[in-house]
């Protein structure tokens, strides 16, 4: 039965269930439960975000702090999906990838291929994402395309509660490594999801709204940004057709060309900086496979080139807003051929 | 430990097995027809001989770039070894991996790695597995003097430690990170005086000297399957190559390899010393000589004969495909 909770609450919950499911799902990381070795609270934090809190009290050492040592821990965890658990290994935000990156693209990337397909590496790696939480330049950037990259690697960026808790669990059965991406900003966000345990496949992307004049393909916490911009634009006759990817790894390629061959026009949103992310990928697939359905050049709505600033003022200008979706759109239709 | 003399002849057969793959290597190497690098053990055959023959099938071994020996140790088929090598589809990794990626999961074996230091998290995850699923395996991290310098290393013997991991560190010093010496590049005067400070046991044994490792090892694998925790063991001894086949190895003393072949080889000093207390024939190690010959002879003509993989194998063992 669906009930409304958060998308904090959604991760906890696809968290215990597989938990109680199958008993080699671990957890690792920094203060996910918290207070390990001190003299007070044990599950004092349940992450710094208290998004695992409680899972301690319930799974006991299943739920393992870790010292700050993301090479040790993120490897320690591909190791162990290697030798008969499943780890879900938490990365408190996706830019300290930076000190573990070897661990997930040179080791758990390549195994199955480098090793004959003879290894299987069921690891998740949660990891949070994205600007807005004024967490300025080492905390807030939006770093899925160096994943998507990376043969061997899938990659989730779900955008809604009820993704969230059934891409978390289709990641933890899956048997391949999973980089799963969740933005910082959607953490408080509600929506209907069932209590009981589900899956959503990986590479079918979920067509938010449907119309006929502009496809906006988008991801994460933009999907609502386009939403909201799509509702703005009904006001003035302009019908979009939002596409959230769900998982940029793999792509669902057959619904951006389905629409884009129906609508004849795209915008892709993407809150990652401009070069070689999401946006230009999809530009580039398209270009190549539906050029003929084009009516206007594609446009592209990102971040700037920049670091994440600290300042509001200049963090908002930033982050990709209705505002600039609804320009971009507007620019699409209003092309001449 | 007391070994039983069959114990004796697997520990030698490994040894002189290890021995002979890689003085073949060195040979078909410079024919040009194995492609890539090989990177060989030849030397140090008596640290993954001493330290495996306390492991079975349920533990795991995280390996280096230099990785052909551990694998033998471990039980990986030497047949699908040498294919490997040159890179053909019967290889143990269908020949999409090669020298410096040879894995068995079956046998325990995690892989040899093309990141110096990268098996030691590795290591700590399979010793985390086993602690977690309570089958009584340990994980063996070998490690080289240049990984031992790598910070994966100082994180896994801290993480190691704190977590209580059956996990035991062999680290291999051979003197050279490639073509630097570790008298310079290790800041301390033993690798092992490390350990202390992670709060574990770490010894240095004469590498040259099978029953010094296989002692100290033992001593660390039964401390790990116990639940006492992880150790460290720093294995000292030399490599008779280059860091890669093709080093012309001008960093080293012009006559240094030599003296240390004469003077100081693991099989010499095994032969001597278990003839000597007259608990092995040296006929039943020179038929061990035969065979391990014999078995290179035919591993390697097994794998210049193999079929290359075919071009469909390109695409496969990857989830997607675009």
């Amino acid at each position: 039965m669906a009930r409304k909770i958060t998308f904090q609450q959604a991760v906890n919950e696809a968290l215990a269930q597989e938990m109680e499911r199958d008993e080699t799902v671990v957890l690792m990381g920094e203060d996910i439960a918290g207070g390990t070795g001190g003299e007070g609270e044990m599950d004092a934090w349940g992450g710094p975000l208290g998004i695992t809190k409680g899972l301690y009290s319930k799974f006991g050492d299943r739920v393992m702090d870790t010292p700050i040592s993301e090479s040790a821990f993120v490897g320690a965890a591909v190791g162990a999906a290697t030798a008969g658990l499943r780890p879900v290994v938490e990365l408190m935000f996706i830019d300290f990838m930076g000190v573990c990156f070897d661990q997930m693209f040179n080791q758990a990337a390549k195994f199955r291929y480098m090793f004959g397909g003879k290894a299987e590496t069921p690891v998740v790696v949660r990891t949070m994402f994205g600007a807005g939480l004024r967490a300025a330049a080492q905390h807030s950037q939006c770093l899925y395309p160096v994943f998507t990259h990376i043969p061997g690697l899938k990659v989730v960026v779900p955008a809604t509660p009820y993704d969230v808790k059934g891409l978390l669990i289709q990641s933890i059965r899956d048997n391949d490594p999973v980089i799963f991406c969740e933005h910082k900003m959607l953490y408080t966000l509600e929506g209907e999801v069932p209590e009981e345990p589900y899956t959503i496949p990986f590479g079918e992307a979920n067509i938010t709204r449907e119309g006929g004049d502009v496809t906006i393909v988008t991801l994460g916490r933009m999907v609502h940004i386009a939403n909201e911009a799509a509702t703005n634009l009904a006001k003035d006759g302009i019908e979009c057709e939002v596409i959230d990817l769900r998982t940029t790894s793999p792509m669902d390629q057959d619904s951006i060309l389905e629409s884009v061959e129906s609508t004849g026009r795209l915008v892709v949103l993407d809150e990652a900086t401009p070069r070689c992310n999401i946006a230009t990928d999809i530009s580039a697939l398209v270009c190549q496979e539906a050029f003929d359905a084009l009516k206007a050049p594609i446009r592209m709505v990102t971040a700037p080139h920049v670091p994440v600033p600290f300042n509001d003022t200049l963090e908002d200008l930033y982050i990709p807003d209705a505002a600039k979706v609804e320009t971009a759109v507007r620019a699409v239709m209003e092309h001449r051929q | 430990m007391q070994l039983s003399k069959d114990d004796l002849l697997k520990a030698y057969r490994i040894m002189r097995t290890v021995r002979e793959f890689e003085e073949r290597l060195h040979v078909e190497f410079a024919t040009g027809d194995i492609p890539g690098f090989v990177h060989l053990y030849a030397g140090e055959e008596a640290s993954a001989a001493g330290v495996c023959m306390h492991l079975t099938l349920k533990d795991k071994i995280a390996s280096t770039h230099r990785g052909h020996g551990h694998s033998i140790a471990k039980g990986c088929d030497v047949h699908a070894m040498m294919a490997e090598i040159f890179g053909k589809a019967s290889g143990l990794c269908g020949g999409k991996g090669g020298s410096m990626h040879i894995a068995d999961l079956d046998k325990g074996m995690m892989g040899a790695n093309g990141i110096v230091g990268a098996g030691s998290p590795l290591a700590c995850g399979a010793a985390l597995a086993a602690k977690r699923l309570g089958n009584g395996g340990v994980a063996v991290a070998f490690v080289g003097d240049g990984g031992s310098n790598q910070g994966t290393t100082f994180e896994s013997l801290n993480l190691a430690s704190v977590w209580n991991l059956p996990c035991v560190f062999v680290v291999e010093n051979n003197g050279y990170a490639e073509a630097t010496s570790s008298k310079w590049s290790i800041a301390c005067d033993d690798v092992a005086d490390r350990a202390n400070g992670f709060g574990m046991p770490g010894v240095v044994v004469d590498g040259h000297d099978f029953f010094a490792v296989h002692e100290a090892a033992g001593e660390a694998i039964k401390r790990a399957r116990n639940g006492e925790g992880p150790s460290m063991i720093e294995v000292k001894f030399t490599r008779y190559y280059g860091h890669f086949e093709g080093d012309a190895q001008t960093y080293r003393a012009a006559d240094e390899i030599k003296t240390l072949r004469g003077t100081k080889d693991c099989l010499d000093i095994f032969a001597e010393k278990v003839t000597a207390a007259a608990l092995v024939e040296q006929a039943e190690l020179a038929a061990i000589d035969e065979e391990a010959k014999a078995l290179i002879d035919d591993a390697t003509a097994q794998a210049r004969a193999a079929p290359n993989p075919g071009a469909a194998e390109l695409l496969t063992d990857v989830y997607i495909s675009y």
